[in-house]
């Protein structure tokens, strides 16, 4: 029977360990629909666009269509998952109660945030890396800078992270969630040259994309396989950057006060 | 004199236009069981929220085992445990996963004490369940031993026992009762009032967000309530012109303090000939005291 002992020893990092770990479990366990179906559907894209465009269309000269459109879905799967994890995530729990069973625990906001943010990149990068490996015989990427093509997933992957943590504390019911995604980061990736180059588009468009943040992560995602892009990787590094520190802050802050979860 | 287990103070807490604590002043000692009742609505779950850091309050002060909630919440929380009143489950996880990842939260790897409090709480067959699978009672089970994975010295417990059957209810019990007498402190709210008159050393009643009763249960029950005297009488309308209450099943019943009322009232019942046919002794319970302390209030 329970006795009064001393509690049994404790890692100071256990506690957001095992949020991570849960986190990664909670998407793996339905995987089928976490990360196959995301594959599939990125697939489904790149068929029928390369097959209609891959002849009449280049890019940048010299590369075909289907080589072009495969970094932009890549990455338009991962920042969509990575948003989908912890939107649906939290609010899942929000709406069952089981919160609770992660607030009444000695976690702190910060670890909260860092759990919730690294299982999205996570689920983003297997996502990305999935229709990667599918895509892969069916058209050339020659890879020209691998580092860049890191470093743009992971900001990516934890900026959309970010905005799911965010959109998911905010909202109360799965259609403002929905509402969310479908106003917001829906129009926000389709509309960022994940289909085309900008440098197509009337002078007006063009302009418009460059006020989209997600504009710089394609592109600069893009510029690591081929080593050419719309922008300078330079610019979209320091829009991308920016926008990571501005969002994180964001949502520490809003973590730090409870909002919405401790009322 | 040792630290209090619970120290709450002038605590407050609005809701838009409603007062839901209005000034709270509580101290509970280290193990203690102790009793928080109430009739729906009156603050219980919030005062218990508050202490658990889930509602911020407008103001006061919450200690658990001397640690300040918000300032020190790290090792306020690792010695508190809550079973919500609300019957929520994560549908993603076995039993043990959901032990053991509530164990890992608080930095524990508790796997021999995890299968104790399964033993204790009859869900070892149920281990490996998903919980989606689990009746209502099992999950409320399962409630109490996720509260229960980092081993809180003080334990509370919000309504365990509502929808749960006898069985599990005496099982509850005794089991909390166990940890009682290791000396975790127990707090407990119910509506059962016969349960918390059995557990509960001490008592505080809230009425809209204000205390307004606070003492061991023997004082409660010998300061307010009274014995009763249920009588069957030929004729129940004499029972009424001497002071007798007639109930709904044809009983007539007489309040009274001292056993020596009783003799005299026989006497006049006799005298009066009423016709005694029938007769019963009610030992004063936390039921009358409750709605005594109710309408004073
Ligand atoms: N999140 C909330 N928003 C608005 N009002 C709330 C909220 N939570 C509680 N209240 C109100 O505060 C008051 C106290 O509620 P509380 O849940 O603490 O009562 P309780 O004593 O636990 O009642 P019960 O016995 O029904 O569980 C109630 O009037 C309730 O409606
Ligand atoms: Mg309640």
């Amino acid at each position: 029977m329970p006795e009064l002992l001393p509690p049994p020893r404790e890692s100071a990092l256990t506690g957001f360990r095992t949020l991570l770990h849960k986190e990664v479990l909670r998407f793996w366990k339905v995987g089928f629909q976490t990360v196959l179906a995301p594959v599939l559907n990125a697939m489904l894209f790149l068929l029928i666009f390369s097959h209609v465009l891959d002849r009449h269309v280049t890019v940048y000269g010299e590369v075909s269509y289907g080589s072009f459109l495969v970094p932009g879905l890549v990455m338009m799967s991962l920042l969509q998952n990575a948003f989908a994890n912890s939107s649906s995530s939290l609010i899942q729990s929000k709406i069952t109660g089981n919160i609770i069973f992660m607030l009444l625990p000695p976690l702190s906001y910060r670890e909260f945030y860092a759990a919730y943010v690294l299982a999205s990149v996570l689920r983003g990068l297997l996502v990305g890396v999935g229709v990667l490996l599918v895509a892969w015989p069916l058209v050339d990427l020659p890879f020209v800078h691998p580092l860049w093509i890191l470093v743009f997933a992971l900001l990516g992957g934890a900026i959309l992270g970010s905005l799911g943590v965010i959109a998911g504390i905010w909202a109360d019911k799965f259609d403002q969630l929905a509402g969310f995604q479908n106003f917001l980061i829906l129009p926000l990736t389709m509309l960022s040259g994940v289909f085309y180059s900008i440098h197509s588009l009337p002078a007006l468009w063009q302009r418009i994309s460059h006020a989209n943040p997600f504009f710089y992560m394609i592109d600069g995602f893009r510029y690591g396989f081929f080593g050419h892009s719309d922008v300078s990787p330079w610019l979209s590094l320091a829009v991308v950057g920016v926008s990571f520190v501005l969002l994180t802050a964001l949502t520490l802050a809003l973590l730090a006060r409870g909002y919405k979860l401790r009322t | 004199m040792s630290l209090p287990a619970i120290r709450v103070s002038a605590l407050t807490k609005r809701y838009g236009g409603l007062q839901a604590l209005a000034g709270v002043d509580l101290e509970i000692r280290q193990g203690e069981f102790f009793g928080l009742l109430g009739p729906n609505g009156a603050g219980k779950t919030t005062l218990i929220s508050a202490l658990a850091g889930l509602v911020r309050p407008d103001g006061g002060r919450l200690e658990v085992m001397g640690h300040d909630v918000v300032a020190d919440y790290r090792q306020a929380r690792r010695a508190l445990g809550v079973v919500p009143q609300e019957l929520v489950f994560d549908p993603f996880f076995s039993v043990r996963e959901l032990l053991r990842i509530q164990a890992g939260y608080f930095g524990l790897r508790a796997d021999a004490w995890i299968d104790e409090i399964l033993e204790g709480l009859g869900l070892t067959a149920k281990a490996n369940v998903n919980m989606r699978a689990l009746s209502g009672g099992m999950k409320r089970r399962v409630l109490v031993a996720q509260a229960l994975v980092h081993r809180p010295p003080v334990i509370v417990l919000d309504e365990p026992t509502a929808g749960v059957d006898v069985e599990l209810r005496q099982g509850l019990w005794q089991f909390v009762r166990k940890l009682n007498e290791a000396g975790h402190t127990i707090v407990l709210t119910t509506h059962y009032l016969e349960e918390a008159e059995t557990l509960c050393g001490r008592i505080a009643m809230l009425k809209s967000g204000r205390v307004v009763a606070l003492d061991t249960t023997a004082n409660l029950l010998e300061r307010f309530a009274t014995h009763t005297l249920h009588t069957r009488l030929a004729q129940p309308q004499i029972g009424v012109a001497l002071g007798g209450r007639a109930d709904e099943d044809g009983w007539v019943d007489f309040a009274f303090d001292q056993f020596a009322e009783v003799e005299v009232l026989l006497a006049r019942l006799r005298e009066a000939g009423a016709g005694l046919q029938e007769m019963r002794l009610g030992e004063p319970d936390l039921e009358r005291v409750f709605v005594e302390v109710m309408q004073r209030a």
